[in-house]
Protein backbone atom coordinates (compact mmCIF):
# COMPACT_ATOMS: atom_id res chain seq x y z
CA UNK A 1 0.00 0.00 0.00
CA UNK A 2 3.03 2.27 0.82
CA UNK A 3 5.06 1.45 -2.26
CA UNK A 4 1.78 2.06 -4.39
CA UNK A 5 1.21 5.52 -2.88
CA UNK A 6 5.09 6.34 -3.09
CA UNK A 7 4.54 5.48 -6.65
CA UNK A 8 1.77 7.85 -7.53
CA UNK A 9 3.85 10.31 -5.68
CA UNK A 10 7.54 9.58 -7.57
CA UNK A 11 5.02 9.54 -10.68
CA UNK A 12 3.19 13.02 -10.82
CA UNK A 13 6.41 14.46 -9.40
CA UNK A 14 8.20 12.45 -13.38
CA UNK A 15 5.27 14.30 -15.04
CA UNK A 16 6.15 17.55 -13.69
CA UNK A 17 10.02 17.58 -14.11
CA UNK A 18 8.99 16.58 -17.52
CA UNK A 19 6.93 19.63 -17.76
CA UNK A 20 9.85 21.96 -16.43
CA UNK A 21 12.29 20.85 -18.88
CA UNK A 22 9.80 21.95 -22.01
CA UNK A 23 9.21 24.80 -19.95
CA UNK A 24 12.73 26.04 -19.74
CA UNK A 25 13.24 25.13 -23.50
CA UNK A 26 10.39 27.24 -24.54
CA UNK A 27 12.18 30.28 -23.13
CA UNK A 28 15.34 29.64 -24.86
CA UNK A 29 16.63 30.56 -28.05
CA UNK A 30 15.36 29.45 -31.34
CA UNK A 31 17.45 26.56 -33.01
CA UNK A 32 15.58 26.39 -36.35
CA UNK A 33 15.74 28.92 -39.45
CA UNK A 34 13.30 30.62 -41.72
CA UNK A 35 13.71 28.85 -44.57
CA UNK A 36 13.58 29.95 -47.35
CA UNK A 37 13.62 33.39 -46.27
CA UNK A 38 17.03 32.75 -44.02
CA UNK A 39 19.06 30.34 -45.51
CA UNK A 40 22.17 28.86 -43.66
CA UNK A 41 25.89 28.99 -45.88
CA UNK A 42 26.85 25.72 -47.49
CA UNK A 43 29.47 23.55 -46.41
CA UNK A 44 32.37 23.95 -49.11
CA UNK A 45 32.03 20.05 -49.40
CA UNK A 46 28.79 20.02 -50.02
CA UNK A 47 28.25 17.42 -53.05
CA UNK A 48 25.62 18.41 -55.45
CA UNK A 49 24.87 17.66 -59.04
CA UNK A 50 28.24 17.77 -61.32
CA UNK A 51 29.44 20.23 -63.35
CA UNK A 52 31.92 21.21 -65.61
CA UNK A 53 35.03 23.30 -64.73
CA UNK A 54 36.15 26.22 -66.85
CA UNK A 55 39.52 26.43 -67.83
CA UNK A 56 41.00 30.02 -67.09
CA UNK A 57 43.54 29.61 -70.11
CA UNK A 58 41.40 28.63 -72.71
CA UNK A 59 37.79 30.04 -71.30
CA UNK A 60 36.46 26.52 -72.46
CA UNK A 61 36.27 23.38 -71.03
CA UNK A 62 39.13 21.32 -69.41
CA UNK A 63 37.16 18.39 -70.84
CA UNK A 64 39.16 15.73 -73.13
CA UNK A 65 36.80 13.46 -73.83
CA UNK A 66 38.44 9.99 -72.01
CA UNK A 67 34.94 8.96 -71.07
CA UNK A 68 36.48 7.96 -67.51
CA UNK A 69 33.41 9.63 -65.78
CA UNK A 70 31.05 7.57 -67.70
CA UNK A 71 33.03 4.46 -67.10
CA UNK A 72 33.22 5.08 -63.11
CA UNK A 73 29.50 6.11 -62.88
CA UNK A 74 27.34 3.36 -61.27
CA UNK A 75 24.10 4.40 -62.83
CA UNK A 76 24.87 5.33 -66.09
CA UNK A 77 23.64 8.90 -66.13
CA UNK A 78 26.62 10.51 -67.77
CA UNK A 79 27.09 10.95 -71.46
CA UNK A 80 29.88 12.48 -72.98
CA UNK A 81 30.47 12.96 -76.69
CA UNK A 82 33.38 14.28 -78.32
CA UNK A 83 34.20 15.41 -82.25
CA UNK A 84 37.90 15.27 -83.77
CA UNK A 85 39.10 18.54 -84.10
CA UNK A 86 40.54 19.54 -87.51
CA UNK A 87 44.15 19.77 -87.47
CA UNK A 88 44.51 20.04 -83.58
CA UNK A 89 45.02 16.44 -81.82
CA UNK A 90 42.84 14.55 -80.10
CA UNK A 91 39.16 14.85 -79.19
CA UNK A 92 36.59 18.39 -78.58
CA UNK A 93 33.85 18.05 -76.41
CA UNK A 94 30.47 18.43 -77.85
CA UNK A 95 28.34 17.40 -75.62
CA UNK A 96 27.89 16.27 -71.88
CA UNK A 97 24.52 15.35 -70.75
CA UNK A 98 23.58 14.25 -66.90
CA UNK A 99 20.47 12.14 -66.37
CA UNK A 100 20.36 13.68 -62.80
CA UNK A 101 17.39 11.63 -62.51
CA UNK A 102 19.31 8.33 -61.90
CA UNK A 103 22.27 10.30 -60.32
CA UNK A 104 22.88 9.17 -56.86
CA UNK A 105 25.15 11.70 -55.91
CA UNK A 106 28.32 9.32 -55.32
CA UNK A 107 30.85 11.52 -56.81
CA UNK A 108 33.24 8.62 -58.18
CA UNK A 109 32.81 10.78 -62.03
CA UNK A 110 34.61 13.83 -60.10
CA UNK A 111 37.31 11.25 -58.09
CA UNK A 112 37.55 9.21 -61.67
CA UNK A 113 38.55 12.69 -63.43
CA UNK A 114 42.61 13.07 -64.22
CA UNK A 115 42.35 16.42 -65.35
CA UNK A 116 40.18 18.07 -62.90
CA UNK A 117 37.19 18.65 -65.37
CA UNK A 118 34.26 18.25 -63.39
CA UNK A 119 33.39 19.53 -60.25
CA UNK A 120 30.56 19.50 -57.57
CA UNK A 121 27.93 21.96 -57.43
CA UNK A 122 26.49 23.88 -54.50
CA UNK A 123 23.25 23.84 -56.28
CA UNK A 124 20.27 22.71 -53.76
CA UNK A 125 16.96 24.23 -54.77
CA UNK A 126 16.17 21.60 -57.25
CA UNK A 127 12.14 20.95 -56.86
CA UNK A 128 10.54 20.74 -60.54
CA UNK A 129 7.70 18.82 -62.55
CA UNK A 130 8.59 17.25 -65.24
CA UNK A 131 11.55 14.46 -65.28
CA UNK A 132 13.41 16.47 -68.22
CA UNK A 133 14.05 19.46 -66.54
CA UNK A 134 16.55 17.06 -64.64
CA UNK A 135 18.99 16.00 -68.06
CA UNK A 136 21.14 19.01 -67.53
CA UNK A 137 23.53 19.96 -70.48
CA UNK A 138 26.35 20.91 -68.45
CA UNK A 139 28.15 22.11 -71.83
CA UNK A 140 25.01 24.62 -72.41
CA UNK A 141 25.38 25.45 -68.58
CA UNK A 142 29.01 26.08 -68.60
CA UNK A 143 28.26 28.88 -71.63
CA UNK A 144 25.69 30.19 -70.12
CA UNK A 145 27.24 31.07 -66.87
CA UNK A 146 29.32 34.07 -68.18
CA UNK B 1 -0.35 -14.76 -21.11
CA UNK B 2 -2.52 -15.45 -18.33
CA UNK B 3 -5.56 -12.86 -19.86
CA UNK B 4 -5.08 -13.97 -23.02
CA UNK B 5 -5.29 -17.65 -21.75
CA UNK B 6 -8.75 -16.91 -19.79
CA UNK B 7 -10.12 -15.00 -22.69
CA UNK B 8 -9.65 -16.90 -26.09
CA UNK B 9 -12.54 -17.67 -28.05
CA UNK B 10 -12.48 -19.00 -31.44
CA UNK B 11 -13.49 -15.95 -32.73
CA UNK B 12 -10.55 -14.70 -33.84
CA UNK B 13 -10.40 -11.85 -37.00
CA UNK B 14 -6.87 -10.45 -39.37
CA UNK B 15 -5.37 -7.66 -38.36
CA UNK B 16 -3.24 -5.98 -41.33
CA UNK B 17 -0.31 -3.83 -39.53
CA UNK B 18 0.84 -1.51 -42.69
CA UNK B 19 2.78 -2.01 -45.07
CA UNK B 20 1.49 2.11 -44.75
CA UNK B 21 1.99 2.44 -40.41
CA UNK B 22 3.34 5.54 -39.02
CA UNK B 23 4.70 2.74 -35.91
CA UNK B 24 6.20 0.29 -38.77
CA UNK B 25 8.81 3.12 -40.10
CA UNK B 26 8.38 2.29 -43.79
CA UNK B 27 7.14 -0.08 -45.65
CA UNK B 28 6.41 -3.39 -43.57
CA UNK B 29 3.02 -5.52 -43.29
CA UNK B 30 2.38 -7.57 -40.03
CA UNK B 31 -0.22 -9.85 -40.68
CA UNK B 32 -1.86 -10.07 -36.85
CA UNK B 33 -4.32 -12.54 -36.16
CA UNK B 34 -6.30 -11.30 -33.19
CA UNK B 35 -8.72 -12.24 -30.63
CA UNK B 36 -10.14 -8.67 -29.79
CA UNK B 37 -6.99 -7.03 -28.00
CA UNK B 38 -4.67 -10.19 -28.10
CA UNK B 39 -1.88 -10.97 -30.60
CA UNK B 40 -2.61 -14.65 -31.50
CA UNK B 41 -0.18 -14.79 -34.37
CA UNK B 42 1.69 -12.30 -36.38
CA UNK B 43 3.45 -12.71 -39.03
CA UNK B 44 5.49 -9.99 -40.74
CA UNK B 45 5.82 -10.24 -44.63
CA UNK B 46 8.72 -8.52 -46.12
CA UNK B 47 9.80 -7.54 -49.61
CA UNK B 48 7.97 -4.13 -50.50
CA UNK B 49 10.96 -2.21 -50.78
CA UNK B 50 13.11 -4.76 -52.03
CA UNK B 51 15.97 -3.61 -54.65
CA UNK B 52 18.32 -6.54 -55.17
CA UNK B 53 21.27 -4.93 -53.84
CA UNK B 54 22.72 -8.35 -53.92
CA UNK B 55 22.50 -8.71 -57.37
CA UNK B 56 22.98 -4.89 -58.52
CA UNK B 57 26.41 -5.62 -56.95
CA UNK B 58 27.08 -8.76 -58.89
CA UNK B 59 26.46 -6.30 -61.96
CA UNK B 60 28.43 -3.86 -60.59
CA UNK B 61 32.46 -3.12 -60.30
CA UNK B 62 33.83 -3.51 -56.87
CA UNK B 63 33.91 0.08 -56.45
CA UNK B 64 30.57 1.23 -58.40
CA UNK B 65 28.64 -0.81 -55.33
CA UNK B 66 30.10 2.09 -52.72
CA UNK B 67 27.01 4.12 -52.89
CA UNK B 68 24.94 1.26 -52.89
CA UNK B 69 25.88 0.75 -48.87
CA UNK B 70 24.50 3.61 -47.73
CA UNK B 71 20.94 3.25 -49.18
CA UNK B 72 20.67 -0.35 -47.53
CA UNK B 73 20.66 1.55 -43.67
CA UNK B 74 20.19 5.11 -43.99
CA UNK B 75 20.65 6.11 -40.59
CA UNK B 76 24.34 4.08 -39.97
CA UNK B 77 25.00 4.41 -43.48
CA UNK B 78 28.77 4.36 -42.54
CA UNK B 79 28.76 1.42 -40.61
CA UNK B 80 28.01 -0.39 -43.61
CA UNK B 81 30.53 1.36 -46.03
CA UNK B 82 33.03 0.13 -43.15
CA UNK B 83 31.64 -3.58 -43.50
CA UNK B 84 32.24 -3.07 -47.66
CA UNK B 85 35.34 -1.56 -47.73
CA UNK B 86 36.50 -3.94 -45.34
CA UNK B 87 35.70 -7.20 -46.97
CA UNK B 88 37.44 -5.76 -50.32
CA UNK B 89 40.50 -4.47 -48.49
CA UNK B 90 40.69 -7.89 -47.28
CA UNK B 91 40.19 -9.47 -50.24
CA UNK B 92 42.45 -7.52 -52.22
CA UNK B 93 44.86 -7.52 -50.09
CA UNK B 94 44.94 -3.37 -49.29
CA UNK B 95 46.61 -1.88 -45.98
CA UNK B 96 45.21 1.20 -44.85
CA UNK B 97 46.99 4.27 -42.84
CA UNK B 98 46.56 4.63 -39.34
CA UNK B 99 44.74 7.96 -39.72
CA UNK B 100 42.01 6.61 -42.30
CA UNK B 101 41.18 4.05 -39.65
CA UNK B 102 40.56 6.49 -37.13
CA UNK B 103 38.68 8.51 -39.31
CA UNK B 104 36.49 6.07 -40.03
CA UNK B 105 35.95 5.05 -36.27
CA UNK B 106 35.37 8.93 -35.59
CA UNK B 107 32.70 9.34 -38.29
CA UNK B 108 30.82 5.78 -37.56
CA UNK B 109 30.74 6.45 -33.74
CA UNK B 110 29.48 9.89 -34.39
CA UNK B 111 27.32 8.69 -37.09
CA UNK B 112 25.71 5.78 -34.46
CA UNK B 113 25.13 8.20 -31.99
CA UNK B 114 22.92 10.14 -35.05
CA UNK B 115 21.23 6.72 -35.77
CA UNK B 116 20.48 6.04 -32.09
CA UNK B 117 19.26 9.79 -31.73
CA UNK B 118 16.66 9.29 -33.98
CA UNK B 119 15.84 5.51 -33.05
CA UNK B 120 15.07 7.45 -29.32
CA UNK B 121 12.87 10.47 -30.99
CA UNK B 122 10.69 7.96 -33.46
CA UNK B 123 10.47 5.40 -30.63
CA UNK B 124 9.16 7.60 -27.98
CA UNK B 125 6.84 9.04 -30.53
CA UNK B 126 5.81 5.55 -31.04
CA UNK B 127 4.43 5.86 -27.60
CA UNK B 128 2.48 9.38 -28.17
CA UNK B 129 5.19 11.60 -26.96
CA UNK B 130 5.77 13.58 -29.18
CA UNK B 131 8.03 16.48 -28.01
CA UNK B 132 11.23 14.39 -27.17
CA UNK B 133 11.77 13.48 -30.83
CA UNK B 134 12.53 17.37 -30.97
CA UNK B 135 14.82 17.51 -28.56
CA UNK B 136 16.52 13.97 -30.15
CA UNK B 137 16.68 15.69 -34.02
CA UNK B 138 18.70 19.25 -32.36
CA UNK B 139 21.27 17.14 -31.15
CA UNK B 140 21.50 14.97 -34.40
CA UNK B 141 21.24 18.13 -36.51
CA UNK B 142 24.48 18.95 -35.10
CA UNK B 143 25.82 15.28 -36.01
CA UNK B 144 24.77 15.96 -39.26
CA UNK B 145 26.07 19.15 -39.85
CA UNK B 146 29.84 17.96 -38.47
CA UNK B 147 29.27 14.71 -41.05
CA UNK B 148 28.42 17.27 -44.15
CA UNK B 149 31.79 19.30 -43.57
CA UNK B 150 33.65 16.17 -43.70
CA UNK B 151 31.71 13.98 -46.45
CA UNK B 152 29.66 15.99 -48.37
CA UNK B 153 26.04 14.14 -47.57
CA UNK B 154 23.93 14.36 -45.29
CA UNK B 155 22.53 10.70 -44.72
CA UNK B 156 23.57 8.37 -47.40
CA UNK B 157 26.90 8.77 -46.91
CA UNK B 158 29.76 7.52 -48.79
CA UNK B 159 32.66 8.30 -47.32
CA UNK B 160 34.88 5.72 -47.47
CA UNK B 161 37.02 4.17 -50.32
CA UNK B 162 39.28 0.70 -50.69
CA UNK B 163 42.43 1.93 -48.84
CA UNK B 164 41.20 4.89 -46.76
CA UNK B 165 38.96 8.13 -46.83
CA UNK B 166 37.80 10.42 -49.48
CA UNK B 167 38.95 13.19 -47.48
CA UNK B 168 40.85 14.37 -44.73
CA UNK B 169 39.45 16.30 -41.98
CA UNK B 170 39.83 19.94 -40.97
CA UNK B 171 40.94 21.44 -37.23
CA UNK B 172 37.32 22.77 -37.09
CA UNK B 173 35.66 19.08 -37.50
CA UNK B 174 37.81 17.86 -34.15
CA UNK B 175 36.87 20.98 -32.13
CA UNK B 176 33.17 21.03 -33.46
CA UNK B 177 32.87 16.68 -32.39
CA UNK B 178 34.41 18.08 -29.45
CA UNK B 179 32.03 20.79 -28.52
CA UNK B 180 29.42 18.59 -29.67
CA UNK B 181 30.56 15.96 -27.29
CA UNK B 182 30.51 18.51 -24.57
CA UNK B 183 27.07 19.61 -25.41
CA UNK B 184 25.31 15.76 -25.17
CA UNK B 185 27.16 15.01 -22.08
CA UNK B 186 25.70 18.24 -20.46
CA UNK B 187 22.02 17.30 -22.39
CA UNK B 188 21.69 13.40 -21.43
CA UNK B 189 20.54 13.90 -18.08
CA UNK B 190 17.71 15.84 -19.38
CA UNK B 191 16.99 13.34 -21.69
CA UNK B 192 17.04 10.50 -18.76
CA UNK B 193 14.51 13.54 -16.42
CA UNK B 194 12.49 14.10 -19.70
CA UNK B 195 11.73 10.46 -20.84
CA UNK B 196 13.55 7.46 -19.08
CA UNK B 197 12.33 8.91 -15.50
CA UNK B 198 9.10 9.54 -16.65
CA UNK B 199 6.33 6.96 -15.48
CA UNK B 200 3.97 6.32 -18.50
CA UNK B 201 6.97 5.49 -20.34
CA UNK B 202 7.95 3.27 -17.53
CA UNK B 203 4.59 1.51 -17.57
CA UNK B 204 5.19 1.28 -21.15
CA UNK B 205 8.45 -0.24 -21.15
CA UNK B 206 9.30 -2.42 -17.79
CA UNK B 207 7.73 -5.89 -18.42
CA UNK B 208 6.90 -5.38 -21.71
CA UNK B 209 8.03 -7.25 -24.72
CA UNK B 210 10.31 -9.93 -23.32
CA UNK B 211 12.73 -11.52 -25.57
CA UNK B 212 14.69 -14.34 -23.97
CA UNK B 213 18.14 -15.20 -24.48
CA UNK B 214 17.44 -18.60 -25.72
CA UNK B 215 14.83 -16.85 -28.21
CA UNK B 216 17.96 -14.46 -29.31
CA UNK B 217 19.82 -17.48 -29.98
CA UNK B 218 17.45 -19.37 -31.58
CA UNK B 219 16.61 -16.15 -34.21
CA UNK B 220 20.28 -14.85 -34.47
CA UNK B 221 18.97 -11.51 -32.90
CA UNK B 222 22.23 -9.68 -32.58
CA UNK B 223 23.00 -5.72 -31.13
CA UNK B 224 21.00 -3.51 -28.69
CA UNK B 225 18.53 -6.74 -28.78
CA UNK B 226 20.49 -9.36 -27.58
CA UNK B 227 22.48 -6.89 -25.43
CA UNK B 228 19.12 -6.26 -23.75
CA UNK B 229 18.37 -9.54 -22.67
CA UNK B 230 21.75 -10.51 -21.40
CA UNK B 231 24.13 -11.53 -24.23
CA UNK B 232 27.18 -10.19 -23.78
CA UNK B 233 28.38 -9.66 -27.53
CA UNK B 234 29.63 -6.95 -29.35
CA UNK B 235 31.37 -7.19 -32.78
CA UNK B 236 33.30 -4.41 -31.90
CA UNK B 237 34.70 -6.38 -28.81
CA UNK B 238 34.62 -9.42 -29.53
CA UNK B 239 35.55 -9.64 -33.05
CA UNK B 240 37.61 -7.07 -33.15
CA UNK B 241 38.30 -4.84 -36.56
CA UNK B 242 40.03 -1.71 -37.17
CA UNK B 243 41.27 0.18 -33.99
CA UNK B 244 38.56 -0.73 -31.81
CA UNK B 245 41.18 -2.93 -29.56
CA UNK B 246 43.27 0.01 -28.90
CA UNK B 247 40.00 2.02 -27.67
CA UNK B 248 38.57 1.70 -24.23
CA UNK B 249 34.65 1.22 -24.13
CA UNK B 250 32.19 -0.73 -21.93
CA UNK B 251 29.36 -3.18 -23.78
CA UNK B 252 26.33 -2.60 -22.03
CA UNK B 253 24.68 -5.40 -21.07
CA UNK B 254 20.81 -5.66 -19.42
CA UNK B 255 19.51 -8.84 -18.32
CA UNK B 256 16.47 -8.22 -17.81
CA UNK B 257 15.30 -9.06 -21.60
CA UNK B 258 12.11 -6.37 -21.89
CA UNK B 259 11.88 -3.20 -23.88
CA UNK B 260 13.37 -1.16 -20.97
CA UNK B 261 16.17 -2.72 -21.36
CA UNK B 262 16.73 -2.49 -25.05
CA UNK B 263 16.07 0.97 -24.30
CA UNK B 264 18.62 1.35 -21.50
CA UNK B 265 21.29 -0.62 -23.53
CA UNK B 266 20.61 1.96 -26.61
CA UNK B 267 21.40 4.87 -24.12
CA UNK B 268 24.14 3.90 -22.66
CA UNK B 269 25.79 3.34 -25.63
CA UNK B 270 25.21 6.37 -26.99
CA UNK B 271 27.41 7.32 -24.36
CA UNK B 272 30.09 4.57 -25.21
CA UNK B 273 30.20 6.01 -28.53
CA UNK B 274 30.69 9.55 -27.20
CA UNK B 275 33.71 7.78 -25.06
CA UNK B 276 34.98 6.31 -28.40
CA UNK B 277 34.98 9.39 -30.43
CA UNK B 278 37.22 11.19 -27.74
CA UNK B 279 40.06 8.32 -27.01
CA UNK B 280 39.99 8.07 -31.13
CA UNK B 281 40.45 11.97 -31.34
CA UNK B 282 42.87 12.52 -28.70
CA UNK B 283 45.26 10.01 -30.41
CA UNK B 284 44.63 10.52 -33.84
CA UNK B 285 47.93 10.02 -35.72
CA UNK B 286 48.99 12.28 -38.47
CA UNK B 287 49.74 10.79 -41.77
CA UNK B 288 47.87 10.28 -44.79
CA UNK B 289 44.07 9.04 -45.01
CA UNK B 290 44.24 7.15 -48.37
CA UNK B 291 47.27 3.99 -49.06
CA UNK B 292 49.79 5.06 -51.44
CA UNK B 293 49.47 1.74 -53.45
CA UNK B 294 45.42 0.81 -53.48
CA UNK B 295 44.93 0.33 -57.00
CA UNK B 296 42.16 2.22 -58.65
CA UNK B 297 40.51 -0.50 -60.45
CA UNK B 298 40.34 -3.39 -58.02
CA UNK B 299 40.65 -6.98 -58.87
CA UNK B 300 40.68 -9.38 -55.64
CA UNK B 301 42.22 -12.70 -55.93
CA UNK B 302 39.64 -15.85 -56.56
CA UNK B 303 38.18 -16.73 -53.08
CA UNK B 304 35.85 -16.48 -50.47
CA UNK B 305 35.66 -13.80 -47.73
CA UNK B 306 33.83 -12.46 -44.51
CA UNK B 307 33.87 -9.41 -42.65
CA UNK B 308 31.09 -8.54 -40.15
CA UNK B 309 31.28 -4.78 -38.50
CA UNK B 310 28.70 -3.93 -35.35
CA UNK B 311 25.86 -1.18 -36.68
CA UNK B 312 23.58 0.94 -34.13
CA UNK B 313 21.10 -2.75 -35.09
CA UNK B 314 24.00 -5.13 -34.58
CA UNK B 315 25.68 -7.20 -36.45
CA UNK B 316 26.10 -6.47 -40.37
CA UNK B 317 28.55 -9.37 -42.12
CA UNK B 318 29.34 -8.92 -45.69
CA UNK B 319 30.36 -12.05 -47.67
CA UNK B 320 32.23 -11.63 -50.99
CA UNK B 321 33.32 -14.38 -53.57
CA UNK B 322 35.42 -13.10 -56.25
CA UNK B 323 36.44 -15.13 -59.75
CA UNK B 324 39.18 -12.74 -59.90
CA UNK B 325 37.63 -10.02 -62.53
CA UNK B 326 36.66 -6.49 -61.69
CA UNK B 327 33.15 -7.38 -60.16
CA UNK B 328 32.24 -9.69 -57.63
CA UNK B 329 30.82 -13.36 -58.45
CA UNK B 330 28.71 -13.09 -55.27
CA UNK B 331 27.66 -10.35 -52.89
CA UNK B 332 26.27 -11.69 -49.70
CA UNK B 333 24.83 -8.89 -47.61
CA UNK B 334 23.78 -10.56 -43.96
CA UNK B 335 21.51 -7.28 -42.29
CA UNK B 336 21.17 -7.48 -38.50
CA UNK B 337 17.08 -6.32 -38.61
CA UNK B 338 16.11 -8.89 -40.43
CA UNK B 339 16.61 -11.52 -38.07
CA UNK B 340 15.73 -8.84 -35.08
CA UNK B 341 12.68 -9.11 -36.42
CA UNK B 342 12.11 -12.82 -36.92
CA UNK B 343 11.84 -12.85 -33.75
CA UNK B 344 8.54 -10.52 -33.84
CA UNK B 345 6.43 -13.24 -34.67
CA UNK B 346 7.21 -15.24 -31.75
CA UNK B 347 7.69 -12.44 -28.72
CA UNK B 348 4.51 -10.82 -29.32
CA UNK B 349 2.11 -13.85 -29.06
CA UNK B 350 -0.48 -13.27 -26.44
CA UNK B 351 0.38 -9.78 -26.53
CA UNK B 352 -1.97 -6.79 -26.30
CA UNK B 353 -1.49 -4.45 -29.71
CA UNK B 354 -0.58 -1.23 -28.32
CA UNK B 355 2.55 -3.07 -25.82
CA UNK B 356 3.53 -5.05 -29.51
CA UNK B 357 3.88 -1.62 -31.17
CA UNK B 358 6.00 -0.92 -27.97
CA UNK B 359 8.30 -4.16 -28.47
CA UNK B 360 8.52 -3.25 -32.26
CA UNK B 361 9.56 0.13 -31.61
CA UNK B 362 12.37 -1.35 -29.09
CA UNK B 363 13.61 -3.61 -31.91
CA UNK B 364 14.87 -0.60 -34.59
CA UNK B 365 13.25 -1.11 -37.31
CA UNK B 366 14.75 -0.15 -40.51
CA UNK B 367 12.85 -1.45 -43.50
CA UNK B 368 14.74 -0.80 -46.26
CA UNK B 369 18.04 -3.24 -44.39
CA UNK B 370 15.63 -5.80 -43.85
CA UNK B 371 14.73 -5.56 -47.83
CA UNK B 372 18.27 -4.57 -48.97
Amino acid sequence: MIDYLKEIISGTWSLFVGLGITIKYFFQPVVTVQYPRQTLPMTPRFRGHIELVRDEETGGTKCVVCGMCQKACPSGCITVEGEKKEGGKGKVLSEYTLDFTKCSLCGLCVESCNFGAITFSKDYNLAGLRKEAYVFDLKKRLEEKK
Amino acid sequence: MSAFAQTQTNETFVLNLGPQHPATHGVLRVKLVMDGEYIVDAEPVLGYIHRMHEKMGENRTWAQFMPNTGRMDYLHALAYNHGYVSVVERAAGIEVPERAEYLRVITTELNRISSHLLWFGAFVLDLGGFSPLLYAFDDREQILDLLESVTGSRLTYCYFRFGGVYNDIDENFAAGARAFIKRLRERMPMYHALVTKNIILMKRLQEIGPISEEMCRKYGATGPVARGSGINFDVRKHEPYSIYPELRFDVPVYTEGDSMARYMVRMDEIEQSMRIVEQALDKLPEGPVMAAKAPKIIKPAKGDYYHAVETARGSFGVRVVSDGSNTPYRLKLRSPTFSNLSLFGEACRGMLLPDALALMGSLDLVIPEIDR
